[in-house]
């Protein structure tokens, strides 16, 4: 038995977390040019933890997910970076590892249940194999597993729809089925890409709430990614902001959502009309359009529609990329922005 | 109390008052049931998805109604009959005076002048081959309007109004992103400078931080051309920026109508109550709602639950609820206007009650 070595970081120090993304970056060669979906993203995260991810179409929060998860490997995605999962790194890891973590260790939730369930085999067979991929174990014993899990997300009957094939689903309830498919092998890690996006309102709180009350029950770490500063709010501990590919504001979910610093989060939450705000006044929505990941526009990525971009002298947003540093003497909180902190105090507080 | 669909108390307490003549649209009893054939040859009809099954509703000149509900409760087909891009199966509907019900495809032409929709697809409802100026100009042409001042001035003005470069106007909807191209579909439904535009699900195709520039938009031809809206979409906190008057559908009727103070302050059937706390609110220390989570899904509209359709997911449901089916009135404690169809309403707060109520089976077992 080899002799296990403690893990090494590029920089030596050892990984500081449970899960620990370094400077992660995902390029795709294009005949148009090298897009950079993801350009240089950290963060860490604990057990039992939630972290939300929020971004626009094209912030490369969904290409993010998939780096976790190894699926870009074979493709012509160009990986750099680290990322450290209970002492393992990622990035580097050869295809046959990573498959027999997918799935056991870490597994994911998708978008579209109908499309990510096979149309062709019984719901109960498809959960069933993720659970015999990773355990040696009879069919009947896997079937058994397959229909324990089904209660557990709440579908009724589940004896007779095991059986069922997925156009006999409900929406909400090919995403009950994708959860149990996920969670058969008790993973560590669990990613959700924007689990209630094609959900209606009443079952996206079902759904929610059942990925929480699951979580707390197994105790793994769960990244929510989602465009809805709403969802974050209820379910998560920690927000990571995207723009451009890059995160922008990183922090606990108090301390972002109350206290935004970057004028793209505040852009978000005073353009979202919610159920409290006030009918009379128009909505302050974020000038412009999101950016093209080939042509990022120089120095900050969202200087284009930033409504402070005057306020800091010498032009610096337009040449001058924002590196993330602490806001508010906050070490647990930060934010790419050259804006300083005395010019933020006309902001509309949320 | 009259339980029956044609009692008098219903007919008072209908948004729609036929008669008053004050109202642009009025619709009444309107129905439209979608048969499920079978057969080769001989098709017969063995039953029918009862997509829009007696709605009554009105819209003032100049208001926005909006109309919420989850996916298959039959907003969109309320839109689509509204517009006469499909033909209901019964009731009727009045635009400006006049019976469009069963209006021909040919006299519909003139009506649609006034009444015109913006769809919730903006990639799919532009002509990729078509330039943003022909596509504008369309409306006119069809409806043989000139505009003085010719149609290619008119159509580079409406591209100014909506927030366009009007030298666009050779472009196509291709060289435009989401947003871009959510504002030329509303150029072209502007065109024809109508009294009412339903738009169905305007802005949830959209980024985020676009929504908030088209919810403006509309707000502001809203307010500057008099135009009435039939403002469909399933995000609450948008349709309630938006709508003067709310109308919350559930499984193809209406269960419950009033101004905006009323659904969102003051609502009194359970499932407005439910659908209210499911919203999820950007503010992490709650806010001090309600919280309900409901079972399940909707049910089919095949074969809808007898009595209240709501009932399979009420947790106030009782005997009475599967036998008689609750008008929709304007129940005592409600103001003015605002219809309640429930038997046991609920008290008029949103405010967090002392026990959550969990039916969910999964959620009720984690959470013990």
């Amino acid at each position: 038995m080899a002799i296990e070595l403690p893990p090494q970081t590029a920089d030596g120090t050892a990984p500081s977390a449970f899960l620990d993304v370094r400077d992660l970056q995902v390029h795709f060669p294009t005949e148009d040019g090298l897009v950079k979906a993801v350009d240089g993203v950290s963060f860490t995260l604990e057990k039992g933890r939630t972290l939300g991810i929020v971004g626009e179409s094209g912030s490369g929060k969904s290409v993010t997910s998939l780096a976790l998860l190894g699926l870009h490997k074979g493709t012509r995605a160009i990986l750099s970076g680290e990322i450290w999962l209970d002492g393992e790194e990622l990035v580097a890891l050869p295809e046959p590892a990573m498959r027999a973590l997918r799935g056991e260790k870490v597994s994911m939730i998708f978008q579209d249940p109908l499309s990510a369930l096979h149309p062709f085999y019984m719901v109960g067979n498809q959960i069933a194999e993720a659970y015999l991929v990773h355990h040696k174990a009879s069919k009947k014993e896997a079937k058994d597993r397959a229909i324990d899990m089904l209660k557990r997300v709440g579908i009724p009957q589940p004896e007779r729809r095991v059986n069922d094939y997925p156009h006999q689903f409900s929406g909400g309830m090919r995403q009950r089925a994708m959860i149990a498919m996920s969670l058969v092998c008790n993973p560590e890690l669990l990613i959700a890409d924007e689990p209630t996006t094609a959900l209606d309102v009443t079952v996206q709180a079902q759904i929610l709430d059942l990925i929480h009350d699951l979580q707390q029950e197994y105790g793994s770490a769960v990244i929510i990614i989602t465009h809805d500063l709403g969802v974050v709010a209820q379910t998560s501990n920690d927000i990571l902001v995207m723009y451009g590919g890059r995160c922008i504001e990183y922090g606990s979910v108090q301390d972002v959502l109350n206290h935004p610093e970057h004028p793209y989060t505040w852009g978000l939450l005073q353009s979202m009309p919610s159920l409290s705000s006030d009918v009379h006044t128009k909505l302050n929505p974020i000038k412009g359009n999101p950016p093209s990941l080939i042509n990022l526009p120089s120095g900050c990525a969202f200087s284009p529609r930033c409504a402070f971009k005057d306020r800091v002298p010498g032009g610096r947003c337009m040449t001058e990329r924002p590196e993330l540093r602490p806001m508010a003497g906050n070490d647990q909180h930060i934010a790419a922005c050259h804006l300083a902190d005395d010019e933020k105090t006309d902001r509309v507080a949320k | 109390m009259n339980t029956t669909e044609s009692s008098p108390e219903q007919q008072t307490g209908s948004v729609a008052q036929p008669g008053s003549g004050e109202n642009l649209l009025e619709v009444s009893g309107l129905q439209m049931h979608f048969p499920i054939r079978q057969g080769i040859i001989f098709q017969r009809q063995i039953g029918a998805v009862r997509a829009v099954d007696g709605i009554d509703f009105a819209v003032k000149p100049g208001e926005s109604l909006g109309l919420v509900g989850e996916s298959g409760c039959g907003k969109s087909t309320t839109g689509r009959l509204v517009t006469r891009l499909l033909e209901p199966t019964a009731g009727s509907i009045r635009f400006d005076g006049e019976d469009i019900t069963h209006k021909p495809v040919a006299t519909m032409r003139k009506a649609r002048q006034q009444l015109q929709m913006i769809f919730q697809d903006p990639y799919s409802s532009l002509n990729p081959r078509h330039t943003v100026g022909t596509i504008i100009e369309t409306p006119m042409r069809l409806s043989d309007i000139t505009p003085k001042q010719g149609h290619k001035k008119r159509a580079q003005e409406l591209l100014e109004i909506v927030g366009l470069n009007p030298e666009h106007y050779n472009r196509y909807p291709s060289e435009f992103s989401g947003g871009q191209r959510q504002r030329i579909g509303i150029a072209r439904a502007l065109a024809l400078k109508p009294k009412l535009i339903v738009a169905d699900e305007p802005v949830s195709a959209l980024d985020v931080s676009i929504q908030a520039q088209v919810v403006n938009l509309l707000q502001s031809l809203q307010e500057e051309m008099g135009i009435a809206f039939l403002f469909i979409a399933h995000d609450l906190a948008v349709v309630r920026h938006f709508s003067q008057r709310v109308a919350v559908m559930y499984l193809g009727k209406i269960v419950e109508v009033g101004n905006r103070t009323d659904i969102y302050q003051r609502p009194r059937h359970p499932y407005t109550h439910a659908l209210l706390s499911a919203v999820p609110e950007a503010n992490p220390d709650g806010g001090g709602r309600e919280r309900i989570r409901l079972a399940g899904d909707v049910p089919s509209p095949i074969g809808p639950p007898s009595g209240c359709r709501f009932r399979t997911r009420c947790w106030k449901a009782q005997e009475k609820c599967a036998s008689d089916e609750p008008p929709l009135l304007q129940i005592s404690g409600n103001s003015a206007g605002h219809l309640t169809a429930c038997h046991f309403p609920e008290e008029p707060s949103i405010t967090a009650r002392d026990e959550v109520i969990i039916l969910d089976p999964a959620l009720a077992a984690l959470e013990e």
